[in-house]
């Protein structure tokens, strides 16, 4: 029995289970020192959802990596902790020539994280890198209103080329060909500046913890892949901040970031997981922080494929047929609001397009439905036969569910759910082959109404509608050349007006942000974009 | 020697078909690494498929990538730019076995064991209680006990994180009750079952009729060959709870290496995907090849020595 014993330990000696002890250990060893003992206990530990893919500035597309790189970089602009614009690295900025020219005026003393000052040509010389089409940065794309910064992305031109410049030391000046809220574009990772000598040595790896040198108030301590980030003050930042060190935790299942809130390993969450909000407020109370958020869900509608090609009855049939109360109230049930416009209330010097069906009760609603359902020449002898896509996913089952029962219900309609892996599912979206009925929405990169708009524009990537009409296009055009902000936005409305009429989607819901937080951690304010620089945040007594 | 260069061979054929097989397969899935709801512009796209070779014929990419490999490089990851395959896998491989060489020993130092006691007393309320507990454990999938442990163990009592890894003993002790229960309930029931059978054979009989002890029949003579089932388990159980512990890091939030299997099947990050099969792929044959080894020492009639 002793040898059995002894072989059985061998083996699983063998399988690499001392060896990887040790591997782990030697990790924790070359790392950096462990913190002081009254710093780790006022750590804000923060859930962030999905590992973030990179800390690129420039390459980072989610909103896991988002918000990091917010704490760790400072743009010409930022935002409180309200989402309101505040100065950034730019104390002043002011537009002229029409619309067309933008001075930022710069901080005097700005440092890098490694204590190097930061000038106007380090700005520049970030931007010149930000949109060359080899760093393939995924929000470039909405900085076309700078001079040639779209040649340059075509690789037309070089990136030497794009209209940033900077005069002196402490000015940085853009030259826009149209019209665009540029502050408010600035905010994007992609307008932070990068440390380009880290990027010069390190290559791909100059985001890692030493390595990557930002602006911001914290910088990267550790690193550690599909568990957290621990970040600690910046000593250089102008204002230190309050809170010493914030550890970003890989969050990826929102049921388990809950349960590690509850349990008090968490300060903060990124989300909260489908549930009754009833139950969750009678768990968490005032803990439990729910807002505004700009993001749009809505049912796509293939313009280009029958049944509904050519049939605006059917199409606005099937929309006044959907009772957005109901699915608020019982199928989502997280403060979601109904929705009959594309862009959310609440983007910034926008008003709402006011639609006519949103002032009629659901009765009258389903009545007109009927109607029109009749005129776009179907019945319930000749029900329309129509299917309706989405990703797998157990909330979106249920709201495709209670949509296919309201148009039977209603209209007669037979609905064909169908759901397909999420990759699968952006394939066959966005080739408008064979999709008739999908899930829609979007979530906004910036507050501004075009931001949704765009997304129907007939070239573009994301019109997954098929909406390929003139009028509207000349819209977003003379939006695009007014000389005022507010001009801009008349046109933008007109645009979405004219996009509800065609009714190449069916507005649902818009979306809430939600979150759960300690009551030890104070200076959090629910935002349009849910953004929230720990920078802001504070203890509201010593933490335990 | 010869006999090991030739298990050798075979062990690299084998990974070359498996790698090759799954490069394939890959690419024959729908949707690419670079597919997103938010699409970027015809030239970024272009700037990344040539950054990671996608614009290149899919022969000329399989062969690019094998002799990356056979330098030791697996190249970039897709989802995670920041890293490269070879860095994802050095840091989430000894998390994965060193909670899946926990787990595993658990379940032999607690399921062995139960599994004797319940062979001894079998027929009694024990060993029924036992079976059932076992029946229970196996049936209970792992995303309901992780929840279930977390509820207990980290929201009511405290005792515990709910979750995340600081590398320390605390944040371990979950999960590897998580990966272990199933794998428990299972050793239980094997060495129950094959010591009952061996119970039955008839040099026990005989040395049961010289008058040898219960506990001497067990320890000298019954347990060896009972537990030779359990030794050939061990190798599929380990390779189960560290490649198949997806659920537990996901639920814990583990750094482990399982996670990437799923999230790079779904994120299309073929590099990191073929990466974790090769590796697990290279485990598998190595720990097929110790517990041949093991089998052979246990059993000479095993061996395949001629």
């Amino acid at each position: 029995m002793p040898i059995l014993a002894l072989r059985l330990l061998v083996v699983l000696l063998s399988f690499g289970f001392v060896p990887a002890f040790a591997a782990q250990t030697l990790q924790r060893g070359n790392g950096p020192e462990p913190l002081p003992r009254e710093q780790a206990t006022s750590v804000l530990e923060r859930g962030n959802g999905p590992e973030p893919s990179t800390l690129d500035a420039h390459r980072c597309p989610e909103v896991a990596c988002g918000n990091i790189l917010r704490d760790l970089y400072e743009g010409l602009v930022a935002e409180d902790a309200a989402g309101r614009l505040i100065p950034g690295t730019a104390e002043r900025w002011g537009v002229s020539d029409g619309g067309r020219t933008w001075t930022f005026h710069l901080r005097p003393d700005l440092r890098w994280s490694n204590g190097e000052s930061l000038d106007a040509r380090q700005i520049v010389a970030s931007f010149r890198r930000a949109f060359a089409p080899v760093t393939a940065a995924p929000f470039a794309v909405h900085f076309g209103a700078i001079e040639n910064v779209e040649a340059v992305q075509a690789g037309k031109l070089s990136s030497e080329r794009i209209g940033v410049s900077a005069p002196d030391a402490r000015t940085v000046v853009f030259r826009l060909v149209r019209s665009a809220d540029l502050p408010r574009l600035l905010l994007l990772p992609v307008g932070y500046p990068v440390y380009l000598p880290a990027l010069a040595k390190f290559g791909a790896q100059h985001t890692r913890p030493g390595n990557l040198v930002g602006n911001g108030a914290y910088r990267l301590r550790e690193w550690t892949p599909q568990a957290n980030l621990l970040l600690e003050r910046n000593e250089y930042f102008r204002e230190p901040p309050p809170i010493a060190n914030v550890r970003y935790q890989v969050t990826e299942d929102a049921a388990s970031e809950l349960q590690r809130f509850a349990a008090g390993d968490l300060q903060l969450t990124e989300t909260v997981p489908p549930q009754p909000l009833k139950n969750l407020r009678a768990r968490f109370g005032e803990q439990l922080r729910i807002g505004p958020y700009l993001g749009s869900m809505w049912i796509g509608l293939n313009l280009a494929q029958p049944p509904l090609r050519d049939n605006l009855a059917l199409r606005q049939a099937l929309s006044l047929a959907i009772d957005r109360d109901k699915l608020t109230r019982y199928i989502t049930g997280l403060g979601e609001t109904p929705a009959w416009t594309i862009v959310p209330p609440g983007v910034a010097d926008y008003a709402p397009v006011a639609v006519r069906a949103a002032a009629l009760t659901q009765a009258q609603r389903e009545a007109l439905a009927r109607r029109l359902y009749a005129r776009a020449g179907y019945s319930n002898q000749q029900p329309v036969e129509i299917e309706l896509r989405y990703n797998t996913s157990t909330p979106l089952r249920r709201l495709n569910l209670a949509v296919a029962a309201m148009w039977r219900d209603v209209l007669g309609a037979r609905v064909r759910l169908r759901n397909e892996e999420w990759k699968v599912f952006v394939g066959n979206r966005k080739q408008r082959v064979i999709t008739q009925a999908f899930r829609g929405g979007w979530i906004a990169d910036i507050d501004d109404a075009r931001n949704f708009l765009a997304n129907f524009e007939s070239a573009s990537a994301t019109n997954w509608s098929g909406v390929d009409d003139p009028a509207f296009n000349a819209l977003l055009r003379a939006a695009d050349a007014a000389p005022t902000l507010a001009q801009r936005n008349q046109s933008l409305r007109e645009a979405e007006a004219r996009l509800l009429n065609l009714q190449a989607l069916i507005p649902i819901y818009y979306y809430t942000s939600k979150h759960l937080l300690r009551p030890e951690v104070t200076g959090f304010a629910s935002n349009p974009l849910d953004h929230h620089p720990s920078r802001f945040l504070r203890w509201r007594s010593p933490p335990r | 020697m010869k006999r090991f260069a030739l298990r050798a061979l075979e062990a690299l054929v084998t990974l070359w078909l498996l790698a090759t097989l799954c490069f394939f397969l890959l690419r024959a899935a729908p949707g690419g690494p670079f597919d997103a709801e938010k699409a970027a512009p015809p030239e970024v796209q272009a700037a990344l498929a040539a950054q990671y070779r996608l614009d290149q014929s899919l022969p000329a990419q399989y062969g690019q990538w094998l002799g990356d490999v056979l330098h030791g490089d697996l190249g970039p990851s897709f989802q995670y730019p920041d890293y490269t395959v070879n860095e994802l896998i050095a840091a989430s491989a000894p998390v994965s076995l060193f909670n899946g060489g926990c787990a595993l020993l658990l379940s032999l130092l607690v399921g062995v064991p139960l599994g004797v006691f319940a062979a001894l007393k079998t027929g009694r309320w024990f060993d029924h209680a036992l079976m059932f507990l076992a029946g229970l454990g196996l049936a209970m999938p792992k995303f309901v006990v992780a929840p279930l442990l977390i509820l207990l163990f980290a929201v009511t009592l405290h005792w515990l994180p709910a979750g995340g890894w600081d590398g320390g003993w605390r944040s371990a002790v979950l999960p590897i009750i998580a990966l272990s229960l199933p794998n428990l309930a299972y050793c239980a029931r094997l060495t129950r079952a094959s010591l009952l059978e061996v119970w039955q054979a008839d040099y026990l009989r005989a040395a049961r009729g010289r008058g040898l002890s219960e506990m001497r029949l067990l320890f000298a003579h019954a347990l060896k060959p009972g537990l030779l089932p359990v030794v050939a388990w061990l190798s599929p159980a380990l390779i189960n709870v560290v490649s198949g512990s997806a659920v537990v890091e996901q639920v814990f939030g583990i750094p482990g290496i399982g996670r990437y299997f799923v999230q790079g099947a779904l994120n299309r990050d073929y590099t990191l995907v073929l990466g974790v099969v090769l590796v697990i792929g290279a485990a598998i044959v190595l720990i097929n090849t110790v517990i041949d080894a093991l089998r052979g020492a246990l059993d000479p009639r095993l061996s395949d020595t001629p």
